[in-house]
Parts: C-alpha cells; structure tokens; sequence
C-alpha cells in the first residue's frame, strides 16, 4: 500500500537530480552576490534575509547594484516587481499543471519558482506519462536550488569580506553560460527556433528600454513570432515539419 | 542604507516577487486559459531565457563588445557548441565555465 509513496519519492529525488547541473551554474552567481552585498552598504544580515525571503537571483543582483548607488527604496522595489514580470508567464505555464493542488502547495511552489526550476520542471509535465505526482519533481528541483543558492551566497558573503575585488572576476559568467545550456534542449522545433531568433534580436533592439522591460517586450515578440510561423506551418500542411 | 530601510527594503522585494510568482496560482479556480494562450505557453520558457542571456553576452558591461576578445561572448559561443554536441547540461555547463576562465587566465 506505500506504493504511491514510493513513487512521489522517486519524483522528489529525480527533480533533485535533474537540478544537479544548474547548482553547478547557481554557484558562481551566488558567490558573486554575496561578494557584491559584502561591499554595497548592505548588512551582512539583510544580504543574508534577501536571499532566504526573496529568492530571485537577478532582482537581487540589480538591487544590489540600486543600493551601491544610493537608490530609494520605493525604486528598487519597483525595479524588483518589474524584473520579476517574467516569473508570471511561468506561473502561466504551469497553471494548467498545478491548478488541481490545494493551496499549501500552490504557495511554496510559488514562492520557489526560479528559472532554473521552471525550465526544469517544464520538461517533466510535458512529458505525456500519466504520473499524478510530478508536483513531487517540482518540489525536488526546487529544494535543491532553494538550499544550494542559500550556501553559495552565505560562502559569498563570507569571502567578500576577505577578498574585495573578488566581484572584478567575472563569475556573471555564469548565468549566460547556465541559460545557454537550458534554453538548448527547447529548440526541437522550427518555430521554437523563430521565437528564440526574433526573442534574441529583440533584446538587442530594445536595450534603451529602462528597467530592463525590454527583456519582458522580447519575449512577447518571440512567442507572437514562434506563434505566427507554427500558424503558418499549419496552414501549408505540405511543408515539411 | 539604515536598519529600518533594509526591514523595508527585504519586505518589499519579497512581497513583489511573491505576489507575482503567486498570483495565478491564488486565482487558478477562477481562470481558464485560451485556446491561443495554452498554446503559445511552449513558446515562454525559450523566449525569456534568450532575451535575458543575449545582452548578457554581447555587452557584457552595458557596452557592445563584439569581438572574440570578450570572454562572455567565446565562453557563449563554446556553450552554445557543448550543448549542441553533447545534449549533457553538466558538461555543456562546466565546459562554458572553463572557456570563460581560460580566456581571462590566458589574454
């Protein structure tokens, strides 16, 4: 009769394991905002609590760079808000997954819901099995990021301390690196490939837009695109597929 | 920054992005998605993914750096090859981190 817990522990760990690769990417990011927090003006306490409350690597990032520069409060947080839009088209994504959960579900998975465990995740609910537990994935993926970002900023903040310049190394590196490698295994498709191309050249025409809407304003341009070209393909049922 | 603007500070930016990640799940009883909606969902993850990584790459700085000289763009360009040849994250991942520190250890 443990069968069904057999199985959503199988889920729990296979969404740990499938993370594995992205700890190895989230650990120079979180290296370098502890070393940033370290000598922005920010307590060592309030880096830490922004890592264990907030839980968005590049909001956290930028805010980080706002303090450096004296900005008001009320502004980060609206730069925050405004660099995070993004994280609704993911709870978009995943509503028709999650929407049968109760809320002591819904609100952790939420509160956890990361790039990283979003692209992840996606792969596992597009898979057609008929599993009733892939929530269980999600939660693994998202304990694992949760934890892992949590020690490498703390490890961050530590050694930002002894080494000032550690930030002049470069270890940004690590988030175009980490995003090259999941947005690979979605490109299967022709019109998956015109959304990333018009996504790309968007983000590139939109730069002088503030407080980094240009990257929301790309991607509806690459999903309309990507929208398009699967509409088109569908009509000229002769082409290939 | 003072004690009480760091309390503000922290809640603020954790409610926002709270509030954003939550919202349609809060709502999921109350929304159905379109036809068009449901199938443009596919198309997100990709399409947020290379709008963030792309500027990231070429001006690493907030200045265009388009040359081989800019270790962001080889490292970019040398994941780019990993993943596609090996289909391995781990390997795709680590190969475009030692690209990356190679290039700053060598020029």
């Amino acid at each position: 009769m443990n069968q069904p817990e057999h199985l959503r522990r199988q889920e729990l760990l296979a969404g740990v394991r499938d993370t594995l690769p992205l700890l190895l990417g989230a650990l120079p990011f979180g290296m370098i905002y502890g070393a940033l927090a370290a000598t922005s003006g920010l307590s060592f306490a309030a880096a830490v609590a922004m890592s264990a409350l907030v839980f968005a690597g590049s909001s956290q990032f930028i805010a980080i760079g706002l303090i450096a520069a004296q900005t008001p409060v009320a502004i980060i947080v609206l730069t925050t808000l405004i660099v995070n839009l993004r994280h609704m088209l993911y709870s978009a994504t995943l509503l028709p997954h999650l929407q049968h959960l109760p809320q002591r579900w819904r609100v952790p998975l939420a509160f956890w819901l990361t790039d990283e465990t979003f692209a992840v995740t996606v792969h596992r609910f597009q898979k057609d099995d008929a599993s009733p537990d892939k929530h269980w994935y999600q939660l693994g993926s998202s304990i694992a990021m949760y934890v892992n970002w949590q020690f490498w900023c703390f490890l961050g903040l530590l050694l930002g301390q002894r080494i000032p310049d550690a930030q002049s190394w470069g270890l940004d590196v690590a988030m175009p690196v980490t995003f090259i490698g999941m947005i690979i295994p979605f490109v299967k498709t022709m019109p998956i490939a015109v959304c990333v191309l018009v996504a790309g050249a968007a983000s590139l025409l939109t730069l002088a837009i503030p407080y980094k809407l240009g990257i929301v304003l790309s991607a509806l341009a690459g999903i309309v695109a990507g929208l398009s070209a699967q509409r088109l393909r569908a009509s000229h049922p002769a082409g290939e597929r | 920054m003072t004690g009480s603007d760091e309390v503000w500070l922290i809640a603020g930016m954790a409610a926002v992005t709270f509030g954003i990640r939550y919202l349609l799940f809060a709502l999921a009883e109350r929304i159905r998605l379109a036809p068009w909606i449901m199938e443009s969902l596919k198309f997100i993850p990709p399409a947020v993914l290379t709008a963030i990584t792309l500027p990231a790459v070429l001006l690493p700085k907030g200045e265009w750096f388009v040359s081989l000289a800019n270790p962001y763009l080889l490292a970019a360009l040398l994941t780019l090859a990993a993943g596609v040849l090996t289909r391995n994250l781990l390997a795709t991942i680590a190969i475009g981190l030692a690209a990356f520190f190679a290039h700053r250890l060598l020029f």
